[in-house]
């Protein structure tokens, strides 16, 4: 397991449009980083040298094991087959969205109030869920970075009901070079959701924050 | 090769008011027809079922197109393949290809058109399996010859011969990709050549793109294929005009796609970035768009640049003298910047 002089190893699940990116900055941080689709690796060992060199592809069982934080960057509409056991005990990063007008009617996220995380959570009973990166694109991800105390560094949120999962998330963040808005539940991570005013938004702290409370004023 | 391509927008009258489907279907006619007559070497359309795009049928267009002109060539930026039948997409470019005299191409990609998917009765779900397997057929239709085909999302083809035969080989087919590594090594995988949609953020940070599709094409055995860069912008005769026709219309027009994607909408700020060094956007005078052209075919290891010109609510006569200038003073400086 982690000690304090090394860094949590991460698994990213996913190596679509997003997965390699979040994989690349975060082995730019300085984290181990493993990569798995849903089938074998060597399906994916050309995108990962090209796209996020360093980082190892793997199987996903044999990623997730060796992890301390998983990333889920999988099509929403791919969850509801997604196996729980999978992930069990892990700390997951949940960064998908719902939005049917362009993904599709997804049964398990439509039928309920719940904010799209928190079904991700329910399902995934015996992980921990942390919501976050969610609402930057992949395609801005790489050139948002900045060093910590940059006037212009933008903010991402990190949403999550269990208070040591989110510190680690947010240090992952920052590592990578964002600041951090915390929220201290999932259901208050719906303020990231799509439709709302900080998705797809270059914000600064102040500005993220204000735009939050905005929202939920 | 310096190219045009369009989604069809719907322009509006010196007043200011929408033109009908149908001028807007006439004008595009006129444009193509114009970037013929100024040396540019393509001018596509891309697919599209909206009261803001009414491009539905891009093929008919471009035959008109190709009665009407002698050089350029012609083809779809993109085809939305998942939702069509590409028995039918090879059919109708193929007679493209016959009434041109050999100037057709087909771009096939998911575009940013979602629309097509309800309106076709496919889920977007799916989209994955249908593009994959329908990408296969086309292929397979390209080489020309009878052809076999079993999947899950047409009917099976059993020695069939499809017609219009072409007359010298294949016509040129690219995949367009946004941001997917799998549409990439697909691409290669069939033997398609590489577009690279761009239109926000830095063209740089396609590079990877480029190369994993070279990759790949030596992994699969297969000989180095083009790349090619699509992006919107605007040319006028100063820098301060091209940003001040194109910022209001592009702010209307990504404001309704925010909307239905979910996005915040963009301020003025990231327009500014967008269009400066950096970014996807390609607004100025003809001098600063073919600089920045040259610079990102080479970062990119591109040699095709297709500028996706008209943005909603712009005049007719804007985007004439948008083409006028990105054929007459773009495109002969890009290839002295590239010489
Ligand atoms: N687009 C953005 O800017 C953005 C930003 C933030 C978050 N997101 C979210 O990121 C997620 C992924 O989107 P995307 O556009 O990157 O998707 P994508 O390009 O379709 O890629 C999907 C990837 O997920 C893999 N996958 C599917 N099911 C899996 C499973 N059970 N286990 C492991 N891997 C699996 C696929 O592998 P196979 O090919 O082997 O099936 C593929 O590599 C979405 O939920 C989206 O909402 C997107």
């Amino acid at each position: 397991m982690t000690t304090p002089d090394s860094l949590p190893r991460i698994a990213v699940l996913g190596a679509g449009h997003t997965g390699p990116v979040i994989a690349r900055v975060a082995l730019e941080a300085g984290y181990p980083v493993s990569i798995a689709a849903s089938g074998d690796p060597d399906r994916i060992a050309l995108i990962t040298q090209v796209l996020a060199p360093g980082a190892e592809a793997r199987w996903a069982a044999d990623a997730v094991r060796d992890a301390d934080i998983v990333v889920l960057a999988i099509p929403l509409h791919r969850f509801p087959a997604f196996d729980p056991d999978l992930v069990a005990g892990k700390l997951v990063v949940d960064t998908m969205n719902y939005w049917p007008p362009t993904d599709g009617v997804q049964e398990l996220f439509e039928a309920t109030s719940l904010g799209s995380s928190e079904v991700v959570a329910r399902r995934l009973a015996r992980s921990t869920v942390v919501k976050t990166l969610n609402h930057i694109g992949y395609h801005e991800l790489d050139e948002g970075r900045r060093p910590a105390g940059s006037a212009d560094r933008r903010a991402l949120g990190v949403a999550g009901d269990d208070p040591a999962a989110v510190q680690t998330v947010a240090g992952v963040i920052e590592r990578i070079g964002y600041d951090v808005v915390r929220l201290d539940s999932l259901a208050a991570g719906r303020l990231f959701e799509p439709g709302g005013a900080v998705f797809g938004a270059s914000l600064t702290r102040g500005e993220f924050q204000q735009a939050l409370g905005a929202a939920a004023a | 090769m310096l190219g045009l391509d369009t989604f069809g927008d719907v322009t509006h009258d010196k007043d200011d008011r929408p033109l009908s489907h149908a001028q807007t279907i006439r004008d595009i006619v006129e444009q193509g027809v114009l970037a013929d007559q100024v040396g540019l070497d393509f001018f596509g359309i891309g697919e599209h079922h909206t009261d803001d795009f009414p491009l539905s049928a891009a093929d008919v267009v471009l035959g008109a197109i190709a009665a009407r002109t002698s050089r350029i060539r012609l083809g779809s930026a993109v085809t939305v393949l998942s939702s069509d039948d590409p028995v039918r997409v090879f059919q109708r470019y193929s007679t493209l290809n016959a009434i041109s005299g050999g100037r057709a191409e087909v771009i096939l990609g998911r575009g940013s058109s979602i629309d097509s998917f309800p309106l076709f009765g496919y889920d977007l779900a799916d989209y994955e399996e249908l593009f994959e397997e329908k990408v296969g057929l086309f292929a397979g239709l390209l080489k020309g010859g009878p052809v076999t085909w079993h999947g899950n999302t047409r009917a099976s083809l059993v020695d069939q011969d499809v017609v219009p035969h072409t007359e010298s080989g294949p016509f040129p087919a690219w995949i367009g990709v946004g941001g997917s590594p799998q549409s990439v090594i697909r691409a290669a995988n069939y033997g398609y050549s590489l577009m690279l949609a761009i239109i926000g953020g830095s063209p740089a940070r396609f590079a990877p793109f480029s190369q994993l599709f070279q990759r790949a094409l030596k992994q699969f055995g297969k000989a180095p294929l083009p790349v090619g860069v699509h992006s919107p912008g605007h040319v006028a005769a100063t820098d301060e005009q091209a940003r001040e026709e194109f910022w209001p219309r592009y702010q209307e027009v990504i404001r309704r796609v925010s909307r239905t994607r979910g996005f915040a909408v963009p301020t003025k700020e990231s327009f500014e970035y967008e269009i400066g060094p950096r970014g996807a956007l390609y607004v100025g005078s003809p001098e600063t768009v073919a600089r920045k052209i040259a610079a990102n075919l080479t970062a990119l290891g591109a040699t095709r640049f297709d500028l996706k010109y008209a943005m909603g609510g712009l005049s007719h006569e804007a985007l004439m003298s948008n083409i006028e200038l990105y054929g007459t003073v773009v495109a002969p400086r890009v290839r002295e910047l590239l010489a």
